[in-house]
């Protein structure tokens, strides 16, 4: 069955020499293709799931009555919203990476504690996570007065209105928006191409530059798998978006 | 918030559970309450009524410091409500208020509404906490609708939803802040009906309404408010019949 596979577009890459899809008949290059896949995947989900946390600890902090935090939020996401996620990625990596701190396993390799996978999803996920906090403030804003005082009435903290009455309600309001920033942040993943992270777009450069026949079956490839994997996200956030819809409310 | 939290000085049931003195309360320029005194004992049913604007409504959030005074005194039960020492939690388990709105949490259930706070806030048993739930709900005549949310209640089912979520705190004194004003005319005697039993077992009950009829059949003592301070006050009985003040006939004449 894989052989018959492998034979097909062997013969193929015979026939039209410009479609070689050579990571379909060559063991090597399937492997290449693969383990980008996986560090896409490990990246996206890392920085979604951080840049979510972000989100949440940014609009919490901007609902805070001392002018400090408030502030901190507000400088950061000026600078992360207003800046090329492409530069906030070099900057993290060459600028801040020489900056931490390195060990050594053998005494002669020097190993930084943050890798260029580490960088990677540090600076996507604080890029992602600026606008998510904006995100989450609109849906917190959406949230009414009279709701928030009845919880107050209850004897609720201002933690515990925020975890059990703000939050829960924002969220729903704020999914649609979510999910289009989400979308952006895996295609975002690909710039980590720049810090050689070997993700998925790192692993196609490096098969065409070895194999120029296969730049054009590598780069369909690359369409297919981010239509895709954006198509599984927007899937996945359909199915939450409805879960959540509360009976008789909002529509 | 903490155990420490100064101990308020002993209070018997014989003395006023909320007794309030010289209040003055402005929200910038605009005066809301210029001089409001008046005690309210345990167990009395007291009705606060007067024009619109005329800060009843303020009144009530400031006895469970939902607002702060500028100046003067609140006590419930002997503790000053506006004092920097202030347990607010303890505060707001012995006050339960219902709002015009209902203001429930759209994304639970009643039953859920009715459970919360004493999860989350008291931190009590759930189990108990879910069996108080269902006698309450059983209690405001809505046996049934435990799992309906919020939006698909009527107003009058809503705002009974309300008042059992309040109850679940086990409150010494409730606060209804015009509790019937946004419902259907139809669904506001079942909400009245709930009230009414809640006097008659002789909770302590503060009501700012827009009901006389109904504030004349249940209120022991009725305040009337114009321009931040009490215009008169007085028994039911005397009260709508032999109104000394010029502004509160105007006001009866108009709504009677």
């Amino acid at each position: 069955m894989l052989a018959s596979f492998q034979d097909f577009f062997r013969q193929l890459a015979e026939d039209f020499p410009r479609w070689n899809f050579i990571f379909f008949h060559d063991p090597v290059q399937a492997d290449r293709i693969l383990t980008g896949l996986g560090y896409t995947i490990m990246l996206s989900i890392a920085c979604v799931i951080l840049s979510v946390i972000i989100g949440v600890a940014g609009a919490w902090m901007q609902g805070s009555h001392l002018r400090i935090p408030r502030m901190i939020v507000q400088g950061y996401i000026q600078f992360f919203r207003n800046t090329p996620p492409f530069v906030q990625l070099l900057f993290f990596y060459f600028a801040l990476g020489q900056f931490t701190p390195t060990y050594s396993p053998d005494g002669w390799l020097e190993i930084p504690v943050i890798s260029n996978v580490g960088w990677a999803i540090i600076s996507l996920s604080f890029f992602a996570g600026a606008f998510n906090v904006e995100i989450f403030r609109a849906g917190i804003e959406a949230v009414p007065r009279s709701t928030v005082e009845a919880a107050e009435a209850l004897g609720y903290t201002r933690l515990g209105i925020f975890r059990y009455v703000v939050l829960p309600l924002a969220f729903r309001v704020s999914l649609p928006a979510l999910n289009n920033n989400l979308v952006n942040l895996v295609k975002t993943t690909t710039q980590a191409f720049a810090i050689a992270v070997p993700e998925l777009l790192y692993q196609a450069v490096s098969i065409w530059n070895d194999y120029p026949s296969a730049l054009y079956p590598a780069m369909l490839l690359l369409f297919v798998v981010y239509i895709l994997l954006v198509g599984i996200l927007v899937f996945g956030m359909h199915r939450w978006e409805h879960a959540m819809r509360i009976p008789g409310y909002g529509n | 918030m903490t155990e420490t939290a100064v101990q308020p000085p002993a209070w018997t049931p014989d003395q006023p559970i909320v007794a309030i003195r010289e209040v003055r309360k402005a929200f910038g320029e605009l005066e809301v309450l210029t001089d409001v005194s008046f005690d309210v004992m345990k167990g009395e049913v007291v009705c606060i009524i007067g024009p619109s604007g005329s800060g009843k409504s303020t009144l009530l959030r400031c006895i469970n410091a939902l607002i702060p005074i500028n100046s003067g005194s609140i006590q419930v039960e002997g503790q000053e409500v506006h004092s920097p020492h202030l347990d607010k939690l303890a505060l707001r388990r012995k006050v339960g208020m219902v709002f015009q709105q209902y203001n429930l949490f759209p994304h639970k259930t009643a039953l859920q509404n009715v459970m919360m706070a004493p999860v989350h806030v008291l931190k009590e048993d759930k189990a108990e906490v879910e069996a108080r739930a269902y006698r309450l709900i059983r209690k405001v005549r809505l046996e049934g609708k435990e799992n309906a949310y919020p939006g698909e209640l009527s107003g009058g089912q809503q705002q009974r939803v309300a008042i059992a979520r309040s109850l679940a705190m086990n409150p010494d004194i409730m606060l209804f802040d015009e509790v019937t004003a946004a419902l259907d005319p139809e669904t506001v005697k079942e909400v009245l009906v709930t009230i009414k039993d809640l006097a008659a077992e002789g909770m302590t009950c503060m009501l700012v309404t827009h009901e006389m009829g109904f504030a004349r059949e249940i209120a022991d003592h009725i305040y009337f408010t114009d321009r931040g301070i009490i215009v008169e006050h007085g028994p039911p009985a005397t009260f709508f019949t032999d109104a000394k003040d010029p502004r509160t006939r105007e006001f009866l004449s108009q709504i009677l």
